[in-house]
């Protein structure tokens, strides 16, 4: 990934100083990054390159499949949005993702920083071990001297460089006079080199520098594995973030320039095309059109939008273009008000502390406390200060958390490995303990549930002669209900009819004239009819009463299974969305929800999140929209689609990112089972603990019985981890 | 015992030998797709040649 990214300007670096060069304008290469949460094979990977290949202006596609990510050298004019079809023809859904968010591998240059010292360590502990292994099996007097010593040499500089992560975290506890699981590390490994060393220095039996070592290697392995699953997250998390490009068109005098977001006014004019979002509050100056409250409010029916009404930043507008003059901007939009909901709804969250954090609590207390005892039961005993260090030493060590350290990690890597492969990113490192504990699961419905596209209801209801004019008018016009009535006509065998001087009247719908009559396609208002209260688009034919074609949001893909298996599972499932209570009440009944709160406000739906919490329960909210986004916060844990907006995502804990949401439901059950491994692993280190302990403190432990136990019990905690996949 | 004289540094040799190998891995990147690599080698595709 790396490579291909610096590939296009470290393969030449010369030329850029090359004088004698011309300025002849090179037509530069552009990097994009897509998104395939489908792929998982290695048929994928050979299709989705080839159809990639195959696209002209694409010279370089290479599939990712860890990452489920393709990176594509390609020529400037072209775009994602031209590749993403292609795709999809393929059988891939795919996502744009922003190559500048992704060129920030400084955050892998920590985790290669890692890896380094994990080698550093695993290679100087696999030599040290080799002379140990002489010494255990025998070697005497100046033999076993040399190895010492010559383990002394190796040992001392590499864990001067790799147990570096642990120093300066023990440091950075120590310094606001805290401890942390590194403190009783720290103590461990230095304790283990100062000892050895003693020992060495006078010819001792025992040394303990391949523990000092093993312990290093194990931790690292730990902090490694924890550190890959989060930066993954993140940075996939980040990329999704960079998807919306907050750009505006402003008019100055006429004029169309492209400036960004940020650097609007109020009194600023600026222009939105139809499929636009509105990046700041403002009122329309011009234009007719309609606008998509669906993510800020949850409404399904478009509002008619014209000069005078007021608008939000955030909603979408649909058919003609908008002149709007700005009355707020930045931080007074209304979207940032609700950004302001979820930092209050947050501070409640950081109230959970993670298993391992409670584990580390007794722990590290208790490890000193013994430790230290056992020093002074000894040199009060036998008044040895070398003997009582020594024993001191054997109790750290044999205690020390390597196990600990690896019990969650371990098991979290294979939950969120196991989960991303399904489509799901795990954003938080507790998110699946909490997703654990859930035992009510709220949704929002339009865009989480549903797909927020319209389907045709009622195509039995019209005759031939009324499909046919509708589908030519639809044809027309490129608003989200008559792109999904010209689908379904033409699906199901129509024609359409020939009409002419079709034309769109944004706001409104489209008009024709056919044989001879005038035939209109749109509002109710505008065809004659009045209006209902479930989404529709009239038919007026001259001298005929109008009809309407009903509309209602399609079931988003596995919602069905998602609500089933979680009430299968026992949890309480509730809707609630700010759509009306018809619409709510419809999808209530088809999924079999029986609680359903309908026109929910954005505060409503977290005070209602935050009831259920206050009554005990441990709520999962799942919702993709500016409205959602106060309750995702407020929520023990949350999960948002990647097409929600991204103050939804930021909000969430996990981001689903394929369409489908029956993930959701295995989510719940592939976080119980990770819990109870990682108990399990707690139990497994602890019973170790139990057994090598006593051992420790009566002073029979040698370093042989060190490395036999912290190997084991680190082994067999990792074990435990992989049987989840 | 005067065996331990050559095999102890060749051990050590041989020891930093993997570790610089395990360096150069990372630093090439080949850790960047474990499992994509794992089922590219299926792949009749690129079989005669590498893929540039």
């Amino acid at each position: 990934m790396t490579a291909q990214l610096s590939s296009g300007t470290a393969a030449c670096p010369g030329c850029i100083a090359a004088p004698a060069e011309p300025a002849r304008p090179v037509p530069e290469d552009v990097q994009i990054a897509l998104s395939l949460p489908g792929i998982h094979c290695s048929a994928c990977i050979a299709n989705v390159e080839r159809a990639l290949n195959a696209h002209p202006g694409v010279e370089d596609a290479r599939v990712n499949l860890t990452l489920k990510r393709a990176m594509v050298k390609a020529a400037a004019e072209t775009h994602a949005a031209d590749l993403i079809p292609v795709l999809e023809r393929a059988g891939y859904e795919a996502h744009e993702l922003d190559p500048g968010a992704l060129s920030a591998t400084q955050s892998d240059k920590a985790g290669r920083d890692l890896l380094m010292r994990l080698a550093v360590a695993g290679f100087a502990s696999m030599n040290v071990m080799l002379l140990s292994v002489s010494v255990w099996s025998g070697a005497t007097d100046a033999t076993r001297d040399l190895f010492h010593w010559i383990s002394a040499a190796i040992a001392l500089p590499a864990i001067a460089f790799s147990a570096q992560p642990f120093f300066a975290n023990a440091w950075s506890a120590l310094r606001v006079k805290r401890l942390n699981m590194d403190v009783p590390i720290v103590l461990a490994i230095l304790l283990a080199l100062v000892t050895s060393l003693w020992e060495t220095a006078l010819s001792g039996e025992h040394a303990y520098f391949d523990a000092a070592l093993t312990l290093t290697f194990f931790l690292l392995a730990g902090r490694y594995l924890d550190y890959r699953t989060r930066a993954a997250a993140r940075s996939a998390a980040e990329e999704l973030t960079a998807l919306e490009v907050p750009r505006a068109i402003r008019l100055v005098d006429g004029a169309e320039e492209e400036v960004s977001v940020a650097s609007l006014a109020v009194g600023d004019l600026i222009l939105v095309r139809p499929g636009g979002r509105m990046p700041v509050d403002g009122e329309i100056v011009s234009g007719k059109s309609e606008l998509d409250r669906s993510l800020l409010t949850g409404e399904t029916l478009p509002v008619f939008a014209e000069a005078g009404l007021a608008v939000s930043a955030g909603e979408v507008n649909l058919t003609g273009p908008l002149t709007i003059r700005t009355t707020a901007v930045g931080e007074d939009t209304s979207l940032h008000r609700m950004a302001d909901l979820v930092a209050i709804a947050e501070s409640g969250r950081s109230r959970y502390t993670s298993l391992a954090d409670k584990a580390a609590k007794l722990y590290a207390p208790g490890v000193h406390i013994l430790s230290a005892l056992s020093f002074l039961g000894w040199y009060i005993y036998s008044g040895d200060i070398r003997t009582a260090l020594n024993i001191a030493a054997a109790v750290l060590i044999i205690t020390c958390p390597c196990a600990l350290g690896l019990a969650v990690p371990a098991v979290t890597t294979a939950a969120s490995g196991r989960l991303f492969r399904k489509g799901m990113l795990i954003k938080h490192s507790t998110a699946l303990e909490r997703l654990a504990e859930v035992d009510t699961v709220v949704f929002d419905k339009t865009g989480t549930l549903t797909s927020g596209t319209p389907e045709l209801t009622n195509l039995e209801d019209h005759s031939r002669a009324d499909l046919e004019i509708a589908l030519a008018l639809a044809e027309a016009s490129s608003h989200p209900l008559s792109v999904s009535l010209a689908k379904s006509t033409r699906d199901a065998g129509i024609k359409p009819a020939r009409l002419e001087d079709v034309v769109e009247v944004p706001g409104y719908g489209t008009e024709g004239t056919y044989r001879g009559q005038r035939v209109r396609l749109g509002r109710a208002g505008w065809t004659g009819a009045t209006e209902g209260d479930q989404t529709a688009a009239w038919l007026a034919v001259t001298g005929q009463s109008p009809v309407a074609f009903l509309f209602s949001d399609s079931l988003r893909p596995g919602a069905a299974e998602a609500v089933q298996a979680f009430r299968d599972g026992g949890k309480s499932v509730v809707l609630i969305s700010g759509d009306t209570r018809g619409a709510v009440q419809t999808l209530a009944d088809k999924l079999g929800i029986e609680t359903w709160i309908a026109e929910a406000l954005p505060q409503d739906k977290a005070t209602h999140v935050q009831k259920l919490s206050d009554q005990g329960r441990h709520v999962l909210m799942v919702g993709d929209g500016l409205n959602d986004t106060a309750a995702l916060a407020a929520a023990h844990v949350s999960i948002s689609p990647a097409s929600a907006l991204d103050a939804a995502r930021v909000a969430s804990d996990i981001v689903l990112l394929g369409n489908d949401l029956t993930p959701i439901a295995d989510a719940g059950d592939t976080a119980v089972k990770a819990t109870k491994r990682i108990r399990e692993n707690f139990r497994i280190a602890t019973v170790y603990n139990i057994i090598a302990v006593p051992l420790a403190v009566a002073g029979f432990a040698t370093p042989l019985i060190a490395a036999l136990a912290m190997s084991t019990s680190s082994i067999t905690v990792s074990l435990n981890a992989l049987r989840l996949r | 015992m005067e065996v331990l004289a050559y095999l102890i540094p060749i051990s050590l040799f041989l020891g930093g030998v993997g570790l610089v190998a395990f360096i150069y891995t990372v630093r090439s990147n080949q850790y960047d797709d474990p499992e994509g690599d794992a089922r590219r080698i299926l792949s009749d595709e690129w079989d005669d040649k590498p893929k540039s």
